[in-house]
């Protein structure tokens, strides 16, 4: 009976690993007839398990040797990724289903890198880590090439892997080194030998190869290459997907292993990540700027959020964990809205990606073009709209903890970023009318009218999801 | 003193309302625009009204905040707290007092996307308000950057040929300065351990962190102002902006910045502000002087107006860092004028432009034979742009050149000479566009001001003549206010003499 209990905290993970795989019988034996449904059924049984996960406390738990933790942390982010996985599959039935490209492998694999997201957030030990990141990284190889018809595609699907094969590998040696220099692989155990024994070289090599191996996991710069390419080939949908749950589920883990295993060597991982969030920003500003195509745009607009997710981290401390926090929750609906957009720019039979599409779409479809334009001047960080505050917490932390150039560094990236959300927006509001695009599907007026009520509104209360990510970030010291 | 209903809170977010109203008025015709007009009309006027109340209940005998309003926001010590004092209500009620101006001035001479251009300029007023109310510096933050959205869109959309540049110029501009404004404020609430704004008048910050502050502070408020050499953005948003965005811009917005060093600046790092007042002296003489050399040169009168507005914000900082009562309440009461006279001015540029579609010096000429209401209101703002006793111009000037041969002859000196300057181009281009024989048959058709424009011009010509001949009535709001600034300044920098050790630090 003990042993029975001692699963409770996993509910949520065992209903979506058993929901999965009866999907996938159903999918196999009913075929491509039952798509929607399994559609519609996966959405369901991911709000059936975030009902778990509200209704379980938050009290820290261990299961299995300490590999897998239960706190408060990780309850919010499967939240988090949750949402972010079943609004994007809720906005992609549509699409799918007018490309030809419903099949019944989508929702299945959407569940399945979801579950791999949720074991990365409640990984305690490099190990556990290792297997929620391969979870996931497999199944998201295999649904960047969904439109196995279309060269683009299948380009992207195996510059992805081949590109997340080769950090995997990273991650895997740099895991290695920790644990031959410590003789542990839980984050716990390696945090208490750092902190008796200091740290060496060899532990150095270690620490950098698994940064690096993250690194790419949530596209920062210099691990980013496969980001724009691999956005611009995927179908919109997979690349909606793409942008939101895996990059939150992949920074949270970022979080966890740094201020979890390394806590006593702070000064070393500072610098790198330093580094990467300077480079992140940076490129994110500046290679936006010439970009035509909304999603490779998008694509560059994520890995400068990325670099503004790391400025929290860097600072290393409870406020900087709770800045990064707020800062995933806010860039999750930002990119849910957007990419309800980019979804939603279609003429006659086919989608079109041009930024120069959009023109005049104030005149021809003012509700769209005035969220769209919310979302992007959120995306930019101007004041007072939700991502403002994203930007304002992390900074907050990084100015608490005296890193100033970082922060003079980050801000100034902002404007120059600010440039190209401005320059769509010029485009919707100033430019001639180009053709209407067909009507908006409901589901994805749903979306962007949500996110563009949380957008704009935030302000006014801004306190349950602060305090939410207070005692979220509380849990990791 | 304390009401019983948050008023400003009403003030602050009634234009709002508004905006919502318009959002949701049906259809997109004709008399949809109407409506929308209307609403915009309506809700602009009553809260200038509810804005005089708080003239009428303000208690002049103090320096402290009133109308204080207080409610939790972000959690810690970030909160969401409102108030006035005698820097500040002086602004409020102007800029309540111009937007159903702005209104009025866009009647006609906007006709498309009109629901859009109400909504835009009704969310810029509750910014606005929000600037000059807010005791919170985040909260402060917020008004003051949120502002850049709507402007951007009124001067992108409905702006002239080069728009998209101008309001791009604009917001990027203003953004660079003001970010670097936002890390001083996060870094001063880990020092203070608040962004209570009353609570920052009477802490005091380390000399050496006040410097990297106020640079920060400066940064923001010198392109908001604008001050040379960070100017430049100003006249290409002016020429390209529609009448009333120009007529915002200058007369409030530029405020802004000004209000900032007030409010922020000098009482929170007054030793920083000793030290660099050297540092503001000479860019203010230099934006004196040199705005109005190239003032002389400018064509576009538009452009010839916003060169104008940098010269005599050149007065306004160095009234400011004179830190005499005779140049802060000169820097003050200037802002106020200017706000009133170059509001005046643009909408007379307005005027004729809703005519003849051209603001070309050369295309003008004669227009005393055709229009002699126009000339006369077009004359009175010029003259008060020169600063000719009798208007509310020569008080300004006048007080702030006092407060500077006080610190300093040789800024005095160069500033005065700035006033001869602005005689030259002032005079010339009234001569220019108003005198002589109509040459243009384009011209000989023009018509003079009809009801409407003469509605909103009158007020302006009635006050422009009042606050020239009876400044006190704005005097006497501020007096204990800048008062209160000037003795916590003094106070402040004897402190810091008499603890040398600890100034160090």
């Amino acid at each position: 009976m003990t042993v029975v209990m001692g699963y409770i905290p996993i509910i949520p993970e065992i209903l979506m690993v058993v929901g999965a795989l009866v999907l996938l019988l159903i999918g196999s034996f009913q075929g491509e007839k039952s798509s929607e449904t399994i559609c519609w059924l996966s959405i369901l049984l991911m709000a059936g398990s975030a009902i778990l996960i509200v209704s379980h406390t938050a009290e820290k738990q261990l299961l299995f040797e300490n590999a897998f933790i239960v706190d408060s942390y990780s309850q919010l982010i499967k939240l988090f990724i949750l949402a972010g996985s079943a609004i994007t599959l809720f906005m992609s039935i549509d699409y799918l289903k007018e490309e030809r490209l419903l099949k019944f492998e989508f929702p299945v694999l959407v569940l399945f890198a979801t579950i791999g997201m949720m074991m990365m957030v409640s990984a305690n030990d490099l190990i556990s880590l290792y297997l929620g990141i391969e979870m996931q990284s497999l199944s998201l190889y295999v649904v960047a090439a969904l439109r196995s018809d279309s060269v683009k595609s299948s380009e992207a699907g195996l510059k992805y892997f081949v590109l997340g094969a080769l950090s995997s590998g990273l991650l895997l040696y740099g895991a290695s080194l920790i644990y031959g220099f410590t003789g542990s692989t839980t984050f716990p155990q390696i945090a208490a030998v750092l902190q008796d024994t200091g740290t060496n070289i060899g532990f150095i090599f270690g620490l950098v190869f698994v940064v690096a191996g993250l690194a790419f996991k949530v596209s920062a710069v210099p691990f980013h290459m496969w980001t724009p390419d691999v956005y611009e080939g995927a179908p919109t949908p997979v690349t909606a997907f793409f942008a939101a749950a895996p990059k939150v589920a992949a920074m949270a883990l970022f979080v966890r292993v740094t201020l979890g295993a390394f806590p006593a060597i702070t000064s070393d991982w500072q610098q790198i990540i330093i580094f990467i969030s300077i480079a992140s920003m940076a490129l994110g500003a500046f290679a936006a700027i010439g970009q035509s195509n909304i999603k490779r745009l998008m694509a560059y607009s994520s890995i400068g959020h990325m670099g503004y997710a790391l400025v929290g981290l860097a600072a290393g401390s409870e406020d900087g964990a709770r800045g990064v926090i707020i800062y995933l929750a806010i860039y999750l609906v930002m990119t849910l809205g957007t990419f309800a957009c980019i979804l939603s720019m279609r003429r006659g039979e086919s989608m079109v990606e041009d930024i120069s599409e959009l023109a005049g779409l104030s005149q021809n479809n003012l509700p769209m073009a005035f969220v769209l334009a919310m979302l992007l001047f959120s995306l930019a960080g101007i004041p007072p709209l939700a991502g403002f505050f994203a930007k304002f917490y992390v900074f907050l932390a990084a100015i608490q903890a005296g890193l100033y150039p970082l922060a003079v560094i980050g801000v100034l990236a902002s404007v120059v970023g600010a440039y190209y959300y401005l320059n769509i927006v010029k485009v919707m509001f100033m430019d001639e009318p180009a053709d209407k695009f067909e009507p908006m599907p409901p589901p994805l007026k749903l979306v962007l009218g949500v996110s563009g009520i949380f957008v704009i509104l935030f302000a006014i209360g801004p306190a349950p999801l602060v305090n939410a990510a207070e005692i979220a970030a509380k849990a990791l010291f | 003193m304390t009401t019983d209903w948050p008023i400003l809170f009403a003030i602050t977010f009634l234009p709002l309302v508004g905006a919502i109203f318009i959002l949701f008025i049906p259809r997109d015709d004709k008399i949809a625009a109407q409506n929308a007009r209307r609403v915009a009309l309506w809700t602009t006027v009553i809260t200038f009204f509810i804005s005089l109340i708080i003239w009428i209940e303000f208690d002049f005998n103090t320096a402290a905040f009133q109308f204080v309003e207080e409610g939790s926001w972000l959690g810690g010590k970030i909160s969401y707290r409102m108030g006035v004092d005698g820097i500040s209500m002086p602004f409020v009620i102007l800029t309540t007092f111009l937007m159903p101006i702005c209104i009025l001035a866009s009647w006609s001479s906007i006709t498309s996307r009109v629901k859009e251009y109400m909504i835009a300029f009704l969310v810029l007023e509750t910014l606005m308000i929000g600037v000059f109310c807010a005791l919170d510096l985040v909260l402060f933050y917020l008004f003051f950057e949120g502002g850049l959205i709507p402007m951007f869109l009124i001067i992108g959309v409905w702006g002239g040929k080069r728009r998209v540049y101008a309001s791009f110029k604009f917001f990027l501009y203003t953004l660079l300065g003001s970010v670097l404004m936002l890390l001083a404020i996060m870094a001063m609430y880990w020092n203070a351990g608040t962004t209570d704004i009353p609570t920052l008048l009477t802490h005091k910050f380390p000399e050496n962190m006040q410097f990297w502050l106020w640079l920060a502070f400066f940064a923001s408020f010198a392109v908001k102002l604008p001050m040379w050499p960070v100017h430049t953005w100003l006249p290409d948003a002016h020429v390209e902006a529609p009448t009333a965005g120009s007529v915002i811009l200058a007369a409030i917005l530029l405020k802004m910045g000004g209000y900032g060093f007030l409010r922020f600046s000098i009482p929170m790092f007054p030793l920083a502000s000793a030290e660099l007042a050297s540092f503001v002296f000479l860019l203010s003489v230099v934006a004196v002087i040199y705005t109005s050399l190239v003032a002389l040169a400018q064509e576009d009168i538009k452009k010839l107006i916003a060169y104008s507005s940098v010269a005599h914000m050149g007065f306004v900082t160095m009234g400011i860092f004179t830190m005499t009562t005779q140049g802060l309440e000169g820097g003050i009461f200037q802002m106020l004028s200017h706000g009133i006279v170059s509001a005046a001015l643009f909408l007379c540029v307005g005027v004729i432009y809703d005519r003849m579609h051209t603001r070309e010096i050369d295309a003008y000429g004669g227009l005393v034979n055709r229009m002699p209401v126009y000339a006369f209101c077009f004359m009175v703002f010029t003259l008060a742009n020169v600063g000719l006793p009798g208007t509310s111009g020569f008080i300004g000037e006048f007080l702030t050149l006092l407060g500077a041969f006080k610190v300093n002859t040789w800024v005095a000196f160069l500033a005065a000479s700035g006033v001869i300057l602005s005689v030259a181009y002032a005079l010339w281009l009234y001569r220019r566009v108003i005198f002589g024989e109509i040459e243009k048959p384009s011209l000989s058709a023009i018509r003079d001001m009809n009801l409407r424009e003469v509605a909103f011009m009158a007020p302006l010509v009635i006050l422009t003549i009042l606050f020239g001949i009876y400044p006190a009535v704005l005097l006497d709001i501020m007096a204990v206010s800048v008062n209160n600034l000037i003795s916590n300044y003094e106070a402040a920098l004897a402190a810091a003499a008499k603890a040398p050790v600890f100034a160090l630090k």
